[in-house]
Order: structure tokens, then C-alpha cells, then sequence
């Protein structure tokens, strides 16, 4: 009943939207929406479900929206001439550095194990180096202006949703790999560290996917709102429902996009919700409430653990890609820890960490707050500064600080709600 | 003659750059390092704790500055220190009066603490951002060398120059001087002897008659008076920014960790470890591998290992090492 209600509840918020602002700005927010609760399913089900404190959901994020660039855009052929091979082979070499250096460490012993090994990592690094480089710069030299990468699959875009679940979950594995068993504050800053890391590859690879000088015009897997509306059909539809050709054209779009979102994010839940309830599910919350007893019964807490934080972030990665599908472009330069890491976070505990619904109530309903927040702000620094002259330094300041309150309240959101109502809006069962 | 140019450079471009960033990464991995061993969790709201006591400290600066207060050849900003500890103290200690003691009294689990300082940092960053704003400031006057490169080269006839600027000196002496005290206060005054009590075991030291909140108390003023320190020299020797501050949180946890959380000792040796990976794998050593091996052998590259945008990967790094092999750090943490 509580659930029903306050999901009403949000649907008015958005249907408010739609008929105070504009059915473009709600249908945003909707989109948006749907994308925030998918990652708050990803967050909830390794906090929720098995107690694990992710601080790294950007990261994920971020490789999902690569994968999307890595998918469907066209490859550049030119580029893959000019250095294709040698990138490839250099990646390769690289990781069979790595992989040749777990070697040695693991079958030698005493004083040649740590020499051999550092001597393999360091060849290693050197031929890695000598290969890739070149390469490197042969690709970035490359039409730089529009293309200085070696481009995609040209595989459909939708491919890229699975495929950024995918990265995510190596990325994941890598870092669950070290970090678990440990103390719980360990897995905290290290997926911080690997966040920051993976941003600082995207902008920084131009090869990879153009860095800061963004991908632009990724595929999409709707029509554009240009063919809409040179369509008659569509025009005269559209008149039907007594709409100009170019709203009509722009609210069918983000539409049908949030009808993929949607059918994403049900299918996601409903899995959550079978695991929630299934006897793994049960074992997770004994091993979250209880670890030791847990590891008395026989259970494998860090390799479930390992499993349940591959999966979660799978889920943040999907949702990645289906952010960057939206966005119809990568920005690495716009990935924030605020926005796409803490944010998420705020989502799920005002939610209800434990309870998949509540996570999915509390993305929307966040997010809906994030979006509106800036216009409230402004509206009460304007109240507060009427009394003030004109141009004075203070106003200006005070007006200048609006886009910073987000942070102080997201911050005093998060604060009020683990204090007042630990469980969430919506508790878990 | 080539090896002493040799050894110029490196001291130029990585010892002393490495020396200073590693006092400033020290003193805040110290900070982490108490409230790790009293409170007992992570705070992540250290960074930004840095960059508010440095923000009071730069306002405070410029207010000076306009009076025409100055120390000469010294940053005036060594004069602000005292107001940002007393900013930095103020509202740490709000922060603790109305937050964190709440958790302490339910005995929650650490990793609810971490939620919480999260939470926190939220909200010091807001309060960063809205106060002083979002850009780059610089607050450092005065002398800006002790010995410019210029001068190095005429008095010994060196090709290379070796630069020392003000802030990398009052780093390091701020920074001695500072863990000195700190060093003396924990092993040699009764207060501090009970802190170091209350972290080895706390029901113990509740049993001998230790008040706790004066214990937590007192941390609390000596984390707020290192982030403040550590925040004023860093921001003096780059520049004030909050968002560099939040970042400085994964280098600072690295250090901690390196060294055992909760060991004071380890998070100074931390910091140095740290701060001198950074700078050597960031470093182009061409200049310095050209002048110590003989012409044939001259590297054609930059032979610079990885570019300073990674520099936050080497500490990464670095802690994924310590994590898989000595998970308890170098210097065996946990207790104070």
C-alpha cells in the first residue's frame, strides 16, 4: 500500500512537471529517471542486498558509455591502417606482461621471485611501451579534428547496453578480486581510486575514444526528430493530436526511448526481485547481517561477495551505456563523482537500501529533486537578495553560489534521512 | 661534471618537489590515520575538512593583505593558519556534536560512519564551493624563491639550475615541526597517553577512568589543525581549488594505508612513499638518465613512465599492491 502511494506519489511530481513546465522537460526527467533507478538497482543490490560500500559507480558508468562508442560507431579505417594492428598487439603484449609476471611470482620462490618478477614487469612495460607508442600517434594523427581514434564495431546501438554490463563486470572483477576479504572500508577507497582511474583513461586516450574532444553523433536506436518531421504520416498524426509536427516529433522520441528504458528497467527489477526472494538471496542477507555465522554454516563469503559486486555493477554499467544512448554522445570531461557516484548513493538510502522497489522509488524521486532543486534554489536566493541593491558584491555572490546548493543539499538529504529514517522510505521486508 | 648536472636535475625536478608534496600528503594522512585509530572509521570528509581550514585561511589572507599586513620575504598566509584552525575546529566539532556523536552512542557499524562522513563531505564542499567558490585561487606572496635557478647557476657554474621556492622550505619545516609536537604530545602528555590508550583498547580505557568524549574531543581539534596545516601548504605551494582538495582524498588514503591505518608513524612514511612514486613515474627522465650514461647509451625518448595525468593511478597502484601482499600496511596499523 505505502509502495503504491508513494510511487503515485512520484508520478505526480512528474505528471506536475509535464503540465506546470513542458512534456519535454517531464519526459526528460522520466528518461532520466528510468537510468538513475536501473543504477540504483545496480547499488542496491551490492549495499542492500550484501552490505558492500561501492564509492565507484562512476566508473562503471563511464565504461558502459564506452562501450557504446567501442559498439556502434563506424570504425575508421584509416586509423586501423595507420596503427590499428600495433595497438592491438601492444594491449596484448601488455597483458601478457601481466600475466607472464603472476607467473613467475607464483612458481618461483625465495630471492628470484622478486627480482624475476620485477624484471619481467619491467622488459614487459619497455617492449609494451615501444609497440604501443607509435602506434599511438600514428592514430591520434589521424584527422584529428573529426576522427584521431580508431572508431567502433558499427555494430546496432542497443548491442552496446550488454557490452557495457560486460566491461563493467571485468573492471569489477579486478577490483572485487583485491579489495574483498578485506576490511570494509579497503573496497571503499578502492573503487574510488579505480573511478578516478577510469576517468582519467577516457579523457586521456585519445585513441580509445577521442578524450575530451568527445564522441559525437553516436547512433540511436530511435528515429531522429528531423526524419519525423519532413514524415507526412507522422505530421498529420501529430496534428490529430492537435500538436506542431516539432513537439510532436521531440516528446515521440524520448518516448520511445523511455519505452526501452522502461522495458530494461522492468526486466532488471523482476530479476532482482527472484534473486531477492531465491535461497542465494536469502544467503547474501545472512552473510550481510551476520558474517561470521555465515562462514560457520560454510559459506564462501568473499566469492560471493566477488559475485554479488560484479553483478551490481554489471547493472551500473548497462545503465551507462543506456545513459550514453541517450545523451547521443560521450563526454568524459562530464563525468563527476558528485553526480554519478554520491547521487546514486542519496538515491538508495532515501529509497530504502534492502528493498528493490525502494531503490527504484528513490532514483526517481531523487533525481526528480536533483533536476528541480536548481530552479527552487534560484527562486529563494532571489527572495533572500530582493532586499538588496542591485550589483552589489554580495547579491551577485549569493546568486553565483545557486548551482552549488545542490551539493549542500543532496549532502543534508542523506544526513536527515540516515539519522531521522535509517531504513528508507520504503523498508526492506 | 655531467653527473653533479645529473644530480642537480633530479634534485630539481624530483627530490624537492617530492620532499614537499610529501610533508603536505603526511600531515593529512596523519589526520586520517586519528581518526581512524579513535573514532574508528574513514573519514572521507578529510579532504574537503582541509579545504575549508584553508579557505577560512585564504579569506582571511586577503583580508590582510588589503590591510597591508605582510612578514616580508613570508607568505602572509602563515599568518591566516591560526584563524583556519580555529574555522577548521569550529566546524568540525559542530560536525561532531551534531552528527557523528549520534553514531557513537548506537555503537553503528563503521561503514555506516563512512556513509556518514560522506554525507558530511557534501556538504563542506557546498559550503566551500558557495562560500570562496569554485575556481582556482592563488593566496601565496612574499619571496617566491629562496634560490632561483638563475642565481644556482652563477654561484657554481652548473648547467643546470636549481630552483627552491619559499613554500617547498616552510613545507618542510612546518611540516617537522608540526609532527614533532604532535609526536611529543602523544607519547609524552598525559592527554595523549590516554588517546593512544583509548585506541589500543577502548573498554580498557574506559575502565581506567578516561573520559571518552574529552578523548574524541581533543582529536577532533588536532585533525582539524592538521588539515588546516597541511590544506594552507599545499594550497601555497599549487593553488587553492576545492575539487583538487576532494581529490587529494585517494593519494591521502594511500599514504594512510601504505603505512597502516591508525599507526601515526606509518602515515608519514606513507606520504613519502607516496608522494616520491608519484613524481618519479610522472617524471620525464631523459634529462637526468642523459647526463649519468655515456653518449651511446643516450635514451631518444622522454623516458617518462607514465604522463602526469595518471598520477593518481600511481597511488592507486600502489595501495593495490599493499592491499594484496601486506594488506596491514608497512608499518602494521591499527593501534596508535
Amino acid at each position: 500500500m505505502r509502495t503504491v502511494l508513494l510511487f503515485a506519489a512520484v508520478a505526480c511530481l512528474i505528471l506536475g512537471t509535464g503540465f506546470l513546465q513542458s512534456w519535454n522537460s517531464a519526459l526528460l526527467i522520466l528518461n532520466m529517471g528510468l537510468i538513475s533507478a536501473v543504477m540504483a538497482l545496480g547499488v542496491n543490490l551490492q549495499w542492500g542486498l550484501a552490505g558492500l560500500f561501492n564509492v565507484g559507480v562512476m566508473g562503471f558508468v563511464a565504461l558502459g558509455g564506452l562501450a557504446v562508442v567501442l559498439v556502434s560507431m563506424p570504425p575508421v579505417g584509416a586509423a586501423w591502417q595507420a596503427g590499428g594492428g600495433g595497438i592491438i598487439l601492444g594491449l596484448v603484449l601488455g597483458a601478457a606482461t601481466i600475466v607472464a609476471a603472476v607467473l613467475v611470482w607464483s612458481r618461483t620462490s625465495g630471492k628470484l621471485r622478486g627480482w624475476g618478477t620485477a624484471t619481467v614487469l619491467l622488459v614487459g612495460m619497455v617492449i609494451y611501451r615501444m609497440v604501443l607508442d607509435p602506434s599511438v600517434e600514428a592514430v591520434e594523427a589521424v584527422d584529428p579534428a573529426l576522427a584521431g581514434y580508431l572508431g567502433g564495431l558499427g555494430l546496432p546501438v542497443l548491442l552496446a547496453w550488454p557490452v557495457g554490463g560486460l566491461l563493467a563486470a571485468g573492471a569489477a572483477y579486478v577490483i572485487g578480486k583485491t579489495a574483498l576479504g578485506l576490511r570494509s572500508d579497503y573496497l571503499a577507497i578502492a573503487t574510488l581510486g579505480i573511478a578516478e582511474i577510469i576517468i582519467a583513461i577516457l579523457k586521456n586516450e585519445d585513441w580509445l575514444a577521442r578524450g575530451v574532444k568527445n564522441v559525437i553523433g553516436l547512433p540511436r536506436p530511435v528515429p531522429y526528430e528531423v526524419d519525423l518531421q519532413n514524415d507526412p504520416a507522422f505530421v498529420e498524426r501529430a496534428a490529430g493530436f492537435g500538436m506542431d509536427a516539432t513537439t510532436a516529433s521531440t516528446v515521440y522520441v524520448k518516448l520511445e526511448y523511455g519505452f526501452l528504458f522502461a522495458i530494461v528497467l522492468v526486466i532488471l527489477l523482476v530479476l532482482a526481485q527472484l534473486a531477492l526472494n531465491s535461497p542465494w538471496g536469502r544467503m547474501m542477507r545472512a552473510i550481510r547481517d551476520n558474517e561470521t555465522a555465515a562462514r560457520a554454516m560454510g559459506k564462501d563469503v568473499t566469492a560471493r561477495h566477488l559475485q554479488v559486486f560484479i553483478l551490481g555493477s554489471a547493472i551500473c554499467g548497462i545503465a551507462g551505456a543506456m545513459m550514453t544512448t541517450l545523451d547521443g554522445q560521450l563526454t568524459p570531461g562530464s563525468y563527476q563523482p558528485l553526480r554519478y557516484t554520491f547521487l546514486i548513493w542519496v538515491m538508495v538510502i532515501v529509497g530504502g537500501s534492502g528493498n528493490n522497489l525502494g531503490a527504484v522509488l528513490g532514483g526517481f524521486l531523487i533525481w526528480f529533486l536533483w533536476v528541480q532543486v536548481e530552479p527552487i534554489g534560484h527562486l529563494l536566493m532571489s527572495l533572500i537578495t530582493a532586499g538588496m541593491a542591485d550589483g552589489t558584491w554580495l547579491k551577485s555572490h549569493l546568486l553565483d553560489s545557486v548551482q552549488h546548493m545542490r551539493l549542500l543539499t543532496m549532502g543534508l538529504i542523506l544526513l536527515l534521512v540516515l539519522r531521522l529514517n535509517p531504513r528508507g522510505l520504503l523498508p526492506e521486508r | 661534471m655531467d653527473f653533479l648536472n645529473g644530480i642537480v636535475a633530479l634534485a630539481n625536478f624530483v627530490l624537492i618537489p617530492a620532499i614537499a608534496y610529501g610533508s603536505q600528503l603526511a600531515l593529512g594522512a596523519l589526520g586520517v590515520t586519528l581518526i581512524y585509530g579513535i573514532l574508528r572509521f574513514s573519514n572521507f570528509a578529510h579532504g574537503d575538512t582541509m579545504a575549508v581550514g584553508t579557505m577560512v585561511a585564504v579569506l582571511t589572507t586577503w583580508g590582510l593583505q588589503g590591510m597591508g599586513v605582510s612578514l616580508g620575504p613570508l607568505p602572509t598566509a602563515l599568518l591566516a593558519i591560526p584563524v583556519g584552525i580555529l574555522g577548521a575546529t569550529a566546524l568540525v566539532l559542530l560536525t561532531d556534536k551534531y552528527v557523528y556523536k549520534f553514531y557513537r552512542a548506537q555503537k553503528a557499524k563503521p561503514v555506516i560512519l563512512v556513509i556518514v562522513s560522506m554525507g558530511v563531505m557534501f556538504i563542506y564542499n557546498g559550503l566551500t564551493r558557495i562560500i570562496i567558490g569554485p575556481d582556482d585561487y592563488r593566496f601565496a606572496d612574499g619571496e617566491r624563491f629562496v634560490i632561483s635557478a638563475r642565481t644556482f647557476r652563477d654561484m657554481t657554474g652548473l648547467e643546470e639550475g636549481l630552483a627552491l621556492r619559499t613554500t617547498q622550505v616552510i613545507t618542510v619545516i612546518t611540516a617537522i615541526a608540526v609532527v614533532a609536537a604532535l609526536f611529543w604530545f602523544l607519547n609524552k602528555t598525559r592527554t595523549g597517553k590516554s588517546m593512544r590508550a583509548f585506541s589500543d583498547n577502548e573498554d580498557l580505557a574506559l575502565l581506567s577512568g578516561i573520559n571518552p568524549e574529552r578523548v574524541v574531543l581533543v582529536t577532533w581539534l588536532i585533525v582539524a589543525s592538521l588539515a588546516t596545516v597541511a590544506g594552507v601548504l599545499y594550497g601555497l605551494d599549487k593553488s587553492f581549488k576545492a575539487f583538487t582538495y576532494f581529490q587529494l582524498l585517494l593519494p591521502i588514503f594511500a599514504a594512510a594505508i601504505v603505512g597502516g591505518l591508525g599507526n601515526p608513524l606509518g602515515a608519514i612514511a606513507g606520504g613519502f612513499v607516496i608522494a616520491f612514486s608519484e613524481v618519479g613515474i610522472t617524471y620525464a627522465w631523459k634529462k637526468v638518465l642523459g647526463y649519468s650514461l655515456p653518449a651511446s647509451l643516450e635514451p631518444e625518448g622522454l623516458v617518462q613512465i607514465l604522463s602526469t595525468e595518471y598520477k593518481f593511478a600511481v597511488s592507486f597502484v600502489i595501495l593495490v599492491i599493499v592491499l594484496l601482499f601486506r594488506p596491514t600496511g608497512l608499518f602494521r596499523g591499527k593501534s596508535l
